[in-house]
């Protein structure tokens, strides 16, 4: 059969064929459908874990006690499970177990870049890299078979653009492979990691690589394709296919195990070239392992580290390095003026809108725009912020967040900004998947340490950044069943924690006071700002609009950066097509001239 | 057989990646090899999407090179105009002529090019530039919706597919409550490329 899938389709399809038993993860792009698509396999168990640390812990679990297990994450999510990822390493597992690490060259949707392809060789597992979406479905039975023959957990490295291109898959199996059904051996040794067990595991692993390096040298999707000699090009990933393109008649060693690396082949292929090239995505991590053999390649002195590359930059990049006699330099282009941009915008309704206006009018951080000159009266708020939708509001004309460096890091750097002794009020801002995920241990540090922070989580019930899956807090299982909702006022509650307000999220004097009072407050206070996501009401009623004789002009709406509200020729007008509704209001709120009315009350 | 990349461009929300998808399910239910990628980011919240496709014997990379573009399907101008430079010379550019000004030109801080520079910024590469009025005509059909479809329908005049297979991948993906309206929405886009460009 063939089908046209994406490559975490393809993952998971593939994952699904070679008999799992039990997959888990936590949202993150470009991962999340591998779970989504598993999620839909009925004899599958698939959970949304509360972080990645838990998933790769569950999915151990399972693999313990004899089921094939898949975790899956997004690069910056084995960050947070490398802690179970190098016991699972150390270990071995039973039944076959596989981390899929979905990177994000080009940081289309992350806080960072990072070639997790060194976690491989740090962790001393094998890691496979799928080329297209065909290869991302026939490597996942490898993995598990790898998996179980040399009991280590295996690590499939995929790439957003892998994962999120779609491409013809011969899917050559309609059926589970049945698992073998192992159970769970009592095995101190083995799964219980004291030091002097440990230390037996030790030259296991090294043993285990040795054997890995072997097999690696007859694996099938490890392929030489013969061209022409004048040129050797090693590639992997979606590098491979842009190769293809630049080089059509080079000969190329297209490798999907990239870890341990078949060093015999590597050799043969390069005795038989004139020239040798690798051409990888980011970091030099094929290059740098051929040149510890003693082989002569270039590949990143001309071919960038950073970034995604494409046809183009690899075609430019070859032109300077004399690979193409003949290259087409860039045909000039006038835009003729600068576009203007068109930046991700918290929608119309969305419920961290109301709570970043306020913070952007406490403390003078918000610029009216008829208000531009006038001195400030307070000290400026400092607003450690976290990841999801609403690190939006660190956009212009919120501008309502000071810091975003990764999942669950506002609560522990507000605490630390004000053990460092500034005299501004410190408030940390995160979203309730994000605090399920890893902002309960952080805020407990400042129960604990007594830090004077302000904590708001913004609970929209819902991962909307990811594409709105269920956590802890909805009581809803990855797979559509009613599970038990954690209530978040009775966690941080029993966390000691006694200034505790839920406030509406579309109730901006009830968000100002508590905002204020907390700020007031000589203890560690939280406040829940609580609404649907907008994306989940189900109706919209009553769009606001704009009472022209009333509106002045004065451009306050303007500052929420709602995509509703709209402005030609001066006259600010809100788009009925896009405006929620009674459902929000927040406009109608802030307006000082109560200019803004629903539509209903203009056709009198 | 012979190659066609396709660049479907818009803002999040408009239905820009199941465009592009039934186009590359059209193309390999007519047996081509396919390739598509969409690049988002964080696009689901209004911003910029653009979506590749690529037909053609054998496909390599999911991404088209800069300037090979044969087909540019705009749902917004300013979008239109963004990926101008992606064009081949004498490539087709099928624009609906719709305006959704992005915030910063809301808030008085940027300026929302005007239809003759966009016209020109497009011109370099090719005079094929056809302005749709897709926004308008769907609205008349009672479901601004199905752009994506009318977009598509337009689009379909130039490539090599039958008309029967678009309507089947249609109806395969959409719901059947939406299959009739998304249908007629395609023929009348069929139709009106057809009017224009004659
Ligand atoms: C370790 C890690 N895992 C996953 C992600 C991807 N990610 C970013 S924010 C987020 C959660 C957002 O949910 P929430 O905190 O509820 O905020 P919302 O988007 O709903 O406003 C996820 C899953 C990440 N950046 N880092």
């Amino acid at each position: 059969m063939v089908k046209l899938l994406s490559g975490n389709e393809a993952l998971a399809l593939g994952a699904y064929h070679a008999g799992v038993g039990v997959a888990t993860s936590y949202p993150g792009t470009p991962s999340t459908e591998i779970l989504e698509y598993m999620a839909r396999f009925d004899d599958v168990y698939a959970e949304w874990s509360t972080n990645e640390k838990v998933a790769v812990e569950v999915a151990l679990g399972a693999a313990y006690a004899g089921t094939r297990s898949l975790a899956s994450m997004k690069h910056v999510g084995l960050n947070v499970a490398s802690d179970p990822f190098m016991a699972a390493a150390t270990t071995g597992v039973n039944a076959g177990m596989v981390i899929i690490s979905a990177d994000d060259p080009g940081i289309h949707s992350s806080q960072n870049e990072q070639d997790n392809r060194h976690y491989a060789k740090l962790a001393k597992v094998p890691m496979l890299e799928p080329t297209d979406s065909q290869e991302a479905y026939d490597l996942m039975a490898y993995a598990f078979d790898i998996s179980e023959r040399f009991d280590t957990p295996v690590l499939v490295r995929t790439t957003t653009r892998i994962s999120h291109s779609k491409s013809v898959v011969k899917v050559n199996r309609s059926q589970v492979i049945p698992a073998k059904q192992r159970g769970f051996q009592h095995n101190v040794e083995k799964y219980v990691m004291l030091p002097v067990y440990a230390r037996l595991r030790r030259p296991l692993i090294e043993e285990r690589l040795v054997k890995l390096a072997a097999f690696a040298e007859t694996f099938p999707l490890n392929q030489v394709q013969w061209g022409e000699r004048y040129l050797g090009v090693v590639t992997t990933g979606v590098a491979y296919q842009y190769a293809r393109e630049v080089f059509p008649k080079a000969s190329f060693l297209k490798l999907s195990m990239t870890y341990p690396l078949p060093q015999n082949l590597i050799r043969h292929f390069v005795d038989q070239v004139d020239r040798i090239i690798v051409i990888e995505e980011l970091d030099p991590f094929l290059q740098e392992s051929i040149q510890a053999m003693g082989i002569k390649v270039t590949g990143k002195e001309f071919i960038p580290r950073l970034g995604e590359l494409n046809v183009g930059i690899i075609g430019e990049a070859s032109g300077t390095a004399q690979l193409l006699t003949k290259t087409s330099p860039r045909q000039s282009f006038d835009t003729l003026q600068k576009l203007p941009q068109r930046p991700p915008l918290l929608c119309p309704g969305c419920p961290h809108t109301g709570l970043f206006f306020v913070l952007s009018s406490i403390g003078q951080r918000a610029k009216s725009p008829k208000a531009k000159n006038k001195a400030p009266k307070e000290l400026k708020l400092i607003i450690t912020g976290d990841i999801g939708c609403y690190t939006l509001g660190a956009y212009h004309p919120l501008n309502a967040m000071d810091t975003c460096a990764c999942m669950g890091a506002s609560i522990g750097q507000a605490l630390g900004m004000v053990k460092a002794g500034i005299s501004n009020k410190v408030v940390a801002v995160i979203g309730d998947s994000t605090f399920l995920h890893s902002g309960i241990t952080p805020l407990l540090n400042a129960v604990y340490n007594e830090g004077q922070i302000t904590v708001i989580i913004l609970d929209n019930r819902t991962t909307a950044m990811t594409g709105h899956q269920d956590h802890p807090g909805t009581g809803i299982s990855a797979q559509g069943k009613e599970t038990k909702a954690v209530e978040l006022e009775h966690l941080v509650r029993g966390m000691g924690i006694s200034d505790v307000k839920v406030v509406d999220a579309f109730n901006i004097k009830g968000i100002r006071s508590a905002v204020r009072n907390s700020l007031d407050s000589p203890e560690l206070s939280v406040i829940i700002v609580r609404g649907d996501c907008s994306v989940h009401v189900p109706k919209r009623s009553e769009p606001r609009v704009v009472d022209t004789e009333k509106c002045n002009g004065c451009g306050i709406c303007l500052m929420l950066g709602c995509p509703a509200i709209q402005r030609e020729n001066e006259q600010v007008y809100i788009d009925t097509a896009l405006c929620v509704g009674n459902a929000c209001t927040i406009c109608q709120q802030i307006c000082p001239q109560q200019a803004i009315v629903p539509e209903s009350k203009t056709r009198r | 057989m012979r190659k066609f990349d396709l660049l479907i461009t818009g803002v999040g929300g408009q239905g820009i990646i199941l465009a592009s998808d039934i186009i590359a399910e059209a193309a390999l239910a007519a047996g081509y090899d396919v390739k598509k990628t969409d690049t988002l980011g964080m696009a689901q919240r209004g911003g910029s999407v653009v979506s590749h496709v690529r037909i053609g014997p054998r496909v390599w990379s999911p991404l088209i090179k800069e300037g090979e573009v044969d087909i540019l399907v705009a749902l917004e101008k300013l979008e239109a105009a963004r990926w101008g430079h992606y064009l081949r010379y004498g490539a087709i550019a099928i624009v609906n002529n719709h305006t959704l000004p992005p915030l910063p030109v809301n808030l008085g801080n940027e300026r929302y090019p005007t239809d003759e520079e966009i016209t020109n910024i497009l011109r370099q590469r090719s005079d094929r530039i056809y302005f749709i009025n897709g926004t308008n005509l769907t609205r008349k059909l009672g479901n601004i919706r199905t752009l994506n479809m009318f977009m598509l329908g337009c689009a379909s005049l130039f490539l090599p597919l039958k008309v029967n297979t678009w309507k089947e991948i249609i109806s395969h993906r959409l719901p059947s409550n939406k299959r009739q309206i998304n249908i007629t929405a395609f023929g009348q886009g069929r139709k009106e490329i057809r009017s224009v460009c004659i």
